[in-house]
């Protein structure tokens, strides 16, 4: 099939590794926006999860946070947050983008954090107690560890879907990736969206490799049997 | 303030075409849901009865699920052009791993004793299957088909971008023109679609299901 030559040929071809459509570039972009997005998300989304679990409370929140999040269609958090965006003198492209990746990003995280933390044994805990461990050692010694994996496995989803999504970020005037694929089918290059394609693709599953690898080494090595790993974030494809 | 973000005069002139895009969102998932349930049906029964399957099964479920939507039907697009097939191609693929993970655990999860208490009456295959095994994991299948189902509802919005129909459309074209109403149409039309879609189908799960009544369900 000469589709296949053709796309070898356009990431062979030099004028695609310089300039404002560079693959580095748009590369680069697409993969410090998600890290922005991930990590920001993270600082919001993890101590009120963590301290809810904690807290024996939330377990209901998280589960409606976790529908909602899978019921709302992430392209339309993309689109509304454009409008928003203009409105708030945050203009086009960057800023939309950042926002609808910050918001889809909070769901698994939270939710995650609040059923990992919460579901940890009682006996456990009321041990660790029995030891005479103060609460926040309690939290950050035996707590927080056992949840580990299912806290990470949050961190992953979110991560995921955010790459994927960022992807749609062309539609609202932002670079990254998506940009291949959205002008490709602006002008039918077959080969670029499928230069595009592959790009973010990969992208996406070394994402959630990375993670999943990542998952396993931070994860103390007695929590590592515990049947929950998913905790209760699918994560919506994007 | 709400006037800013919708112009009703936008939605009564329009009432015609918004209701033939919902119509076609339904169907696009309709087809979707029913052809991945199909697909994830067999590939369960293998994987039930050949388990050194099951982990295959699901990589390749998995990687299919990790490929984001708008790739995925990049991909298509140069083989199967601007279609229906490219659209249902990639929503039916989204289905697979939530639907295989939980057919097997829910045939995994029909107690042992139960099929042989069922074999000492004389039951055989395919009554064995239809009339006990698959009643007894239907809790478990329904809330993989209903995990499914909303998430193939607001993958449909995606498909716009492939030139093809559903709620989507008014989500891009707001976007394409900047004019918040059909954005807002679109979002809360398919909201309202996933929510109607999980109701239906916890309903469908209460009337098939009347020994699980009056206890908590397994797997939400």
């Amino acid at each position: 099939m000469d589709l296949l030559a053709d796309v070898a040929a356009w990431f062979a071809d030099p004028a695609n590794w310089e300039g404002r459509n560079a693959i580095p570039r748009r590369l680069g972009e697409h993969v410090q926006m998600s890290a922005l997005a991930v990590a920001i998300a993270a600082l919001i989304s993890l101590p009120p999860g963590v301290w809810l679990g904690h807290s024996g409370r939330g377990q209901v929140l998280a589960v409606a946070v976790v529908n909602l999040g899978r019921a709302v269609p992430s392209f339309a958090v993309v689109a509304l947050a454009l409008p928003f965006s203009i409105r708030a003198g945050l203009g086009i492209g960057y800023w939309p983008t950042f926002l609808a990746l910050l918001l889809l990003a909070i769901p698994p995280m939270f939710t995650n954090a609040v059923t990992g933390v919460g579901t940890v044994e009682r006996e456990t805990v009321e041990a660790a107690r029995g030891l005479g461990m103060r609460e926040h050692q309690v939290l950050s010694r035996v707590e927080l560890p056992l949840a580990s994996r299912v806290i990470l496995a949050g961190v992953r989803v979110s991560a995921v879907q955010v790459v994927a999504t960022a992807t749609l970020g062309a539609l609202v005037g932002w670079g990254g990736l998506g940009r291949y694929i959205v002008d490709g089918f602006a002008v039918q290059d077959n080969a670029r969206i499928l230069g595009g394609a592959l790009l973010v693709a990969s992208l996406a599953i070394v994402t959630e490799v990375g993670f999943g690898l990542a998952e396993r080494l931070a994860t103390p090595r007695g929590a590592r049997k515990t049947g929950q790993t998913e905790g209760l974030a699918t994560p919506p494809p994007a | 303030m709400i006037e800013s973000w919708l112009d009703w005069d936008w939605v009564t002139r329009n009432s015609d075409e918004i209701w033939r895009q919902f119509v076609e969102h339904l169907q696009l998932t309709g087809i979707a849901v029913g052809l991945g349930f199909t697909i994830a049906l067999a590939a369960s029964l293998i994987a039930v009865r050949f388990r050194r399957t099951y982990t295959p099964i699901t990589w390749v479920a998995g990687a299919l699920y990790t490929i984001p939507s708008l790739a995925l039907f990049a991909f298509l697009v140069p083989v199967t052009g601007l279609s229906v097939t490219t659209a249902e191609v990639g929503l039916v693929s989204y289905t697979l791993l939530i639907l295989i993970r939980n057919t097997v655990a829910g045939l995994d999860g029909v107690p042992p004793e139960v099929r042989e208490a069922a074999r000492g009456l004389g039951y055989r295959h395919p009554r064995l299957f239809l009339e006990v095994d698959l009643p007894l994991a239907l809790p478990v299948i329904v809330a993989g088909l209903r995990i499914a189902t909303v998430t193939v509802i607001g993958l449909v919005t995606i498909t716009s971008i492939i030139s093809l129909g559903g709620l989507g459309l008014f989500i891009l074209e707001g976007v394409r023109r900047n004019f918040t109403t059909p954005m807002v149409v679109g979002t809360v039309l398919t909201i309202a679609l996933a929510v109607a879609a999980d109701l239906v189908l916890v309903g469908a799960q209460w009337l098939l299901t009347p020994w699980t009544r009056g206890r908590s369900s397994t797997l939400g």
